[in-house]
């Protein structure tokens, strides 16, 4: 499984690119995987405030669907809308054009319970 | 109760070739192997191979079963020939469905009945409650694996597997074929909507069929294709799955199944209800429905609204790979069955329109 160097990660297995306040939130190569074709990505509402570990949106492959937590809290700042057109791309590019959504972190935004990627894979290993 | 799946003699196959297992109502078995859309694009283009060794082979002989399974099953039995095979249901005494199944006359007095695996159990101890004296009813389900090989090019690998001369079944019919590692019962049948065969063999020799079919398919574009694909397939075709679109709760008159219930044929367990049912007028019927732009794929038992009352909800649902739409089954007042009627279906809290559509959804291109 392919865990890139640059990026932190979430043991629900989205991952979180930090810059500056914001942040690029996706799934994981890994996820991608165990969800299969993934054919429809209900994306968040731009604006919506959200907890760390909170529930933000919704992606579906032909059986089943599964939901998206957020690894920080802020606030949605913008969505990849590609992926409506494109739900594959989160199959394909999980951590390039298969972003989902971007971050405004909150200023007291704790990321202290994400993991750094030896852990995360450790954490795959283990499982 | 929690009890280990059955497996069948293909599981071992399938996990070495890497596919994704489920528990499947006590079976353990293969939903894909690379990707549904994947396969279910190569049973629509090519062939796809199924392993469908959890269903049931009853078979029931002697003097008079004919008339015996004529009055427990819907369809007119005695319309068969030897050889050949017709879709039939079981009932219930108010005329719900126990079981749909395949019936085939392998010989005189001599059927072979294909029913569903949840359902195995169920289905034995019913025909054979309700048998008449001297009528055997053997369940051989143990004993026989099956295989299903669909799709446009599944003529052509079975002609390049078993050469030039053995006689292949036309549609419905079934053969016996004594070859080696046999005997081969071979239906020109399936669930898929398109031509193929269901291949059944003793149970042992299974692993050795699969990967003889798989290699003579495999330069016609064969794949492996697990349940996932299965089901897609399926409600395209608009075939009707016991357990989600057929229940005791409901009949095959409002599943939509009226063609394969013979109610002029005489009497058969449930006749009297249905015949009422029929003269009443059916309050529900068993609707395709196709959800209109890009939505999210609709699953069994989402809701769906006329206006702002509840009508119902979804029995199945998926994305349609090839029309690349949501669609779905439901039962829905008959006021609201016509083709074009607009119906909305509810997925998270938003309605979607849906349009109420003409089965099957899929029609496979004739040549």
């Amino acid at each position: 499984m392919n865990i890139p160097q640059d990026l932190l990660y979430a043991k629900t297995h989205e991952w979180l690119r930090l810059s500056g306040a914001s942040a690029t939130v996706g799934i994981t190569d890994h996820a991608q995987h165990e969800l299969t074709d993934v054919v429809y990505v209900e994306l968040p509402a731009v604006g919506t405030h959200v907890a760390a570990g909170q529930q933000i949106c919704v992606v579906e492959s032909v059986k089943a669907a599964s939901d998206i937590y957020s690894p920080a809290a802020g606030t949605v700042e913008s969505v990849n809308d590609a992926l409506s057109s494109d739900p594959a791309l989160l199959n394909t590019e999980p951590y390039g054009r298969g972003w989902i959504f971007t971050l405004r972190l909150d200023g007291e935004a704790d990321l202290s319970s994400l993991k750094p990627p030896a852990a995360y894979a450790q954490q795959l290993a283990g499982q | 109760m929690d009890t280990a799946p059955k497996r069948t003699p293909l599981a071992p196959v399938h996990e070495a070739l890497g596919a994704r297992m489920i528990d499947f109502g006590g079976w353990w078995m293969p939903v894909q192997y690379h990707g549904i859309l994947e396969e279910h694009r190569a049973v629509r283009g090519q062939a796809g191979l199924f392993d469908i060794s959890h269903m049931g082979e009853i078979f029931v002989t002697g003097p008079g079963a004919e008339a015996c399974l004529n009055r427990l099953l819907t369809n007119d039995v005695t319309q068969l020939e030897n050889g050949q095979g017709q879709y039939t249901l079981l009932l219930n005494e108010r005329g719900g469905v126990i079981d749909d199944l395949l019936c085939y006359r392998l010989e005189q007095n001599h059927y072979l009945l294909l029913v569903n695996a949840s359902k195995i159990e169920e289905d034995f101890l019913w025909l054979q409650s309700h048998a008449t004296a001297g009528i055997a009813v053997d369940n051989q389900s143990d004993l026989w694996a099956g295989l299903a090989l669909q799709g446009p090019n599944a003529e052509a690998i079975l002609r390049s597997l078993l050469g030039p001369d053995v006689p292949l079944p036309a549609r419905n019919q079934i053969a016996t074929l004594g070859i080696p590692n046999g005997p081969i019962l071979l239906a020109r049948t399936g669930y898929t909507g398109e031509d193929g065969f269901e291949w059944f063999c003793p149970a042992q020799t299974a692993p050795i069929w699969w990967d003889k079919l798989l290699e003579a398919g495999r330069p016609l574009g064969l794949l492996p294709c697990g349940l996932g694909a299965r089901d897609t397939l399926r409600l395209e075709a608009g075939f009707t799955l016991n357990g989600s679109d057929l229940s005791p709760e409901h009949t095959p008159l409002e599943a939509g199944l009226s063609a394969f219930v013979k109610l002029d044929k005489g009497d058969f367990i449930g006749r009297t209800a249905l015949a009422a049912q029929r003269d009443s007028g059916l309050a529900r019927r068993l609707v395709a429905l196709v959800l209109e732009g890009k939505t999210p794929p609709p699953r069994p038992h989402y809701p769906i609204f006329n206006a702002d009352s509840l009508v119902g909800e979804t029995c199945s649902g998926s994305l349609s790979p090839t029309l690349g739409q949501g669609i779905a089954m439901a039962y829905l007042p008959s006021a609201l069955c016509a083709p074009g009627t607009r119906v909305e279906l509810e997925i998270r809290g938003r309605r979607f329109p849906a349009l109420v559509s003409k089965r099957p959804l899929y029609r496979r291109p004739t040549a």
